[in-house]
């Protein structure tokens, strides 16, 4: 790979912009807010595309200079393309313990340069088209910042080389996400939508984490698999196919636990079953930002990361074939939850899903091409369908029910004619960029043949998704012709609906354009003349890894024959049709008779109610998730929070420390006279303590004399005290015996002695007899061999 | 016949200065009259001068009466100083009640 240093301007340019409308804004003009923002992702789309591609140069107008990766692309085609090819930047090391080292490296390939370019263009357009839509908004500077923020965050996503650069970015886009979903958090129900896309997401998350340790580890020791840099573990996989094939859980691939960790997070990501239930929930959020999050770029991650870890799934056939099934799946639930929604929002973000569901059946069958082919094309028409949405809703003050809508072709032309185009792309229309990116997932699912997949696998997908395809052909139309066909409805809700202004008109006409032909860089091979509109496919072959061969060549596109290939668009193209002539069928004019008859009596209401109640999914999980969870946190907020720390912990070390103190503040009280009983009372404790141990004793011993008596000098022995012994225990001295230390001879000494002690202070000198202090002990004396021992000298 | 003199010796010195001393303690304990606190303090302070004394005798050491000598000086001056206080206290109060001058406990 080239080593560039200019590819950290791309992400650092709306990080910028951020920076400055989030701690600056509310002191900044309104003009200035938008000029910074808009100037700040513009600034990021053409430093993109002169990376990506190249720009011209103004005084030469034939003289094309080539960008950086497009220089890396002409090297490596004459080097006999040999390898992958792009570009990358290293900015700094950012964690290193051990044998872990993470770096700050950004790297532009084929793959990320599509992303990279779709999200700088969508941004730029949807950041203009907010100048608009949110004139009138109080928090000005803070949707700027937020709506750069995310930018900033998305094109680290898409352009961290390794997975935990791109988990920054992963969690970089959630929270701009929960910030502006909650955008009008006054509003209870915004803000718990946001919450609860935040929730949901850290669901999603956390089993990413999970999988990205499981490559870790699995990799860790081989040459640069301890960095998760997606190059080196690539290379791992490719070098020693036995790290990602080695046993693992029940007997299967290491891969596959990988794949299907790394996917649930990218069921959070990009709303798919079990996790999608915060997509529809997210419209809450202001409508550029449902076009720019919730439809072209944030919730296409989870496909991006799949097709950039095709390596990864591609050793798999579980963990694609548990994909597949969750897209197919996804995208059909989703269409059919779309019918009977009545808010214009509503049925586009069922529709986001269902999009989203297509593209993963893409990366699912290895069609890695084919799902970021439909992401691009959906990104355009998809943020043109949420902005046309937006635009009706500026007109129609804010409301976004279609029941109230109709006929508004007259009110509002140019919103009308770009959602025509939008409509005719979603629905596949022949030639539209949806109908050759729809159609390339539809072969390839319909080609799939991995290893361990039943014989009519792809065919089901295949199925599961032609009917996925009439739904959204079905819903989309039923939305247009209920929007701007037939009577205007809602004349006593809002008189006279509007068109926008240019601001908002023109990003939608850009984007109609680009519905219209972005699908003709990526033909179908079958098409003639279909050489160099076979581009896009190719270009991105370069950084996915072939899952099939054909004639013998490894191919990221299924082996079709040419007569399948023109049969299965023949049948997308008539599913298309027919589900416009549905609904023109049954709303062209307005809502028909029959819808109302069909909606009133079974099995019609049963069908409507369950698609106008989401299949109750939401119902579902509030029983069997989140009563249980609400009862377990309940239950260890009483025990845990309310009992242990609350009473025991902080209240009960309180009554501790007061109850102390109450003790202590009784001594304390100010009165001297009291503190004086304290010192007295202790004065003579010590007094008492201290004066026991001043009597005076005696100790004995055996020597080879006889045995030794010693008067010990204890406090209450004075030098000048006299001493006089008693020896043969009648009770009074005997007479001579006055030394301080006496040897007398076995026989003579009693089984009680007496030291006698007088001193001037506590006897008087001079009186006769003196009055001595008296001090007793028992002498023992072995009763037998006493000469023996006395001979000896021993202890007693 | 024994003169009742002979037969008092330093003990009983040394008991009747602690019988002071435990007199004027309880005194400076019990009462809340401040001059009758004042004088428990004399009290106290001759019962150890009786002490100092005692002991100066018993090992023959003049040193003992000059600390007796500075005993009785501090005394005097702190009577002098504490008298003024106290009087001071009762023109402004017109009570001595140890228990009621409480100005500063809280």
């Amino acid at each position: 790979m080239t080593t560039i240093n200019l590819l950290w301007v791309v992400p650092f340019l709306p990080l910028l912009g951020a920076f400055l409308n989030l701690v600056f804004g509310k002191r900044l003009s309104r003009g200035t807010v938008h000029f910074v923002a808009v100037a700040a992702v513009a600034a990021s789309f053409f430093t993109a595309f002169y990376l990506c591609v190249g720009y011209w140069n103004p005084a030469h107008p034939l003289d094309w200079q080539e960008g950086p990766l497009w220089r890396a692309y002409l090297a490596w085609k004459q080097g006999g393309k040999v390898g992958a090819f792009g570009v990358s930047e290293h900015l700094w090391t950012w964690i290193q313990v051990g044998d872990f080292r993470v770096d700050m490296k950004l790297a532009l390939d084929p793959l990320s340069s599509v992303m990279l370019l779709v999200v700088t263009f969508c941004s730029t357009l949807i950041h203009i088209y907010s100048t608009g839509y949110m004139e009138h908004e109080p928090r000005y500077a803070a949707y700027f910042g937020y709506l750069n923020l995310f930018t900033g965050a998305m094109l680290i996503l898409v352009l961290g080389a390794s997975l935990p650069v791109m988990f920054i970015g992963w969690e970089g886009v959630g929270l701009c996400s929960y910030l502006l979903i909650g955008f009008w958090f006054e509003n209870e129900a915004y803000a718990t939508a946001g919450r609860k896309a935040f929730v949901v997401n850290r669901i999603g998350d956390f089993a990413f984490l999970l999988g990205m340790f499981l490559l870790w580890w699995a990799t860790k020791g081989q040459d640069g698999g301890a960095s998760l840099d997606f190059a080196a573990i690539r290379h791992v996989g490719e070098a020693t196919p036995i790290y990602y094939e080695q046993t693992f859980w029940f007997r299967e691939h290491l891969a596959a636990i990988a794949g299907v960790l790394l996917f649930i997070g990218a069921c959070g990501k990009s709303a798919q079953i079990p996790l999608y239930v915060w997509l529809p929930d997210a419209m809450a959020g202001p409508t550029p930002v449902s076009a720019l999050i919730h439809a072209a770029t944030m919730v296409t991650a989870g496909v991006y990361m799949v097709a950039r870890l095709s390596f990864l799934f591609a050793a798999s056939t579980t963990a694609m074939g548990v994909i597949a099934v969750i897209g197919a799946c996804t995208a059909l639930a989703a269409a059919f939850m779309a019918f009977a929604q009545t808010d214009l929002k509503k049925v586009l973000a069922y529709s986001t899903v269902s999009q989203l569901g297509f593209m993963f059946v893409g990366v699912g069958t290895g069609n890695w091409t084919g799902a970021i082919f439909h992401l691009m094309t959906h990104a355009f028409f998809k943020a043109g369908l949420f902005l046309g949405a937006g635009s009706v809703m500026h007109g129609m003050d804010g409301s976004g029910d279609i029941r109230i809508m109709g006929g508004l072709k007259k009110y509002l032309p140019i919103t009308r004619i770009t959602f025509l185009v939008y409509c005719l792309a979603i629905a596949g229309f022949p030639l539209t960029a949806g109908f050759f990116s729809k159609d390339s997932i539809l072969a390839g699912a319909w080609a799939a043949h991995g290893d361990g997949w039943p014989a009519f696998f792809g065919k089901m997908l295949w199925s599961m998704l032609i009917v996925a395809a009439l739904g959204t052909a079905f819903y989309m139309w039923r939305l247009y012709f209920l929007v701007f066909e037939g009577e205007y409805r809602g004349k006593d809700q809002v008189a006279h609906p509007h068109e926008s202004p240019i601001n908002m008109t023109g990003p939608l006409m850009v984007l109609a354009v680009l519905a219209l032909v972005a699908g003709f860089i990526g033909v179908p091979h079958v098409f003639p003349h279909a050489n160099f509109m076979t581009f896009f496919p190719e270009w991105l072959s370069h950084s996915v890894k072939p899952m099939w061969s054909e004639d013998g060549h490894a191919s990221v596109l299924p082996h079709l024959s040419k007569a399948v290939e023109w049969g299965l668009m023949g049948v997308a193209t008539l599913v298309g049709l027919l589900g416009i002539g549905l609904a023109y069928a049954l709303y062209g004019k307005g809502p028909s008779p029959w819808v109302e008859r069909f909606t009133a009596s079974e099995p019609g209401r049963g069908l409507y109610e369950a698609s106008k109640n989401k299949l109750w999914v939401d119902e579902v999980y509030e029983a069997i998730l989140i009563r249980p969870f609400r009862a377990l946190a309940r239950g260890t907020f009483e025990i845990i929070d309310r009992f242990m720390i609350d009473t025991v912990v902080v209240n009960g070390s309180a009554f501790v420390v007061k109850t102390f103190s109450r003790i202590a503040s009784w001594f304390q009280n100010g009165q001297v006279q009291r503190y004086l009983v304290g010192v007295v009372v202790g004065a003579a404790a010590i007094f008492l303590w201290t004066s026991r141990a001043e009597h005076p004793t005696f100790k004995y011993r055996w020597t080879a004399d006889g045995i030794e008596f010693r008067a010990e000098p204890g406090h209450g022995l004075r030098r000048d005290a006299r001493v006089a012994w008693d020896f043969d225990g009648d009770g009074a001295p005997d007479p001579g015996e006055t030394g301080r230390q006496v040897t007398k001879k076995v026989g003579e000494v009693g089984r009680r002695v007496t030291m006698f002690v007088a001193d001037p202070v506590f006897g008087d000198k001079q009186s006769k007899p003196p009055s001595w202090r008296k001090v007793t002990r028992n002498v023992v004396v072995p009763s037998e061999g006493r000469d023996a021992a006395a001979a000896q000298g021993g202890q007693p | 016949m024994k003169s009742i003199l002979i037969d008092i010796g330093y003990s009983h010195f040394l008991i009747l200065a602690a019988v002071l001393f435990a007199i004027g303690t309880a005194g400076v304990i019990l009462r809340r009259n401040i001059l009758i606190i004042m004088m428990s303090i004399e009290l106290q302070l001759n019962a150890a001068n009786l002490t100092i004394l005692t002991f100066a005798r018993m090992h023959g050491d003049l040193s003992g009466h000059s600390f007796a000598m500075i005993v009785i000086a501090v005394a005097a001056a702190e009577v002098a100083v504490g008298l003024a206080i106290v009087v001071a206290i009762f023109r402004g109060r017109r009570h001595v009640d140890a228990d009621r001058l409480n100005l500063l406990k809280h």
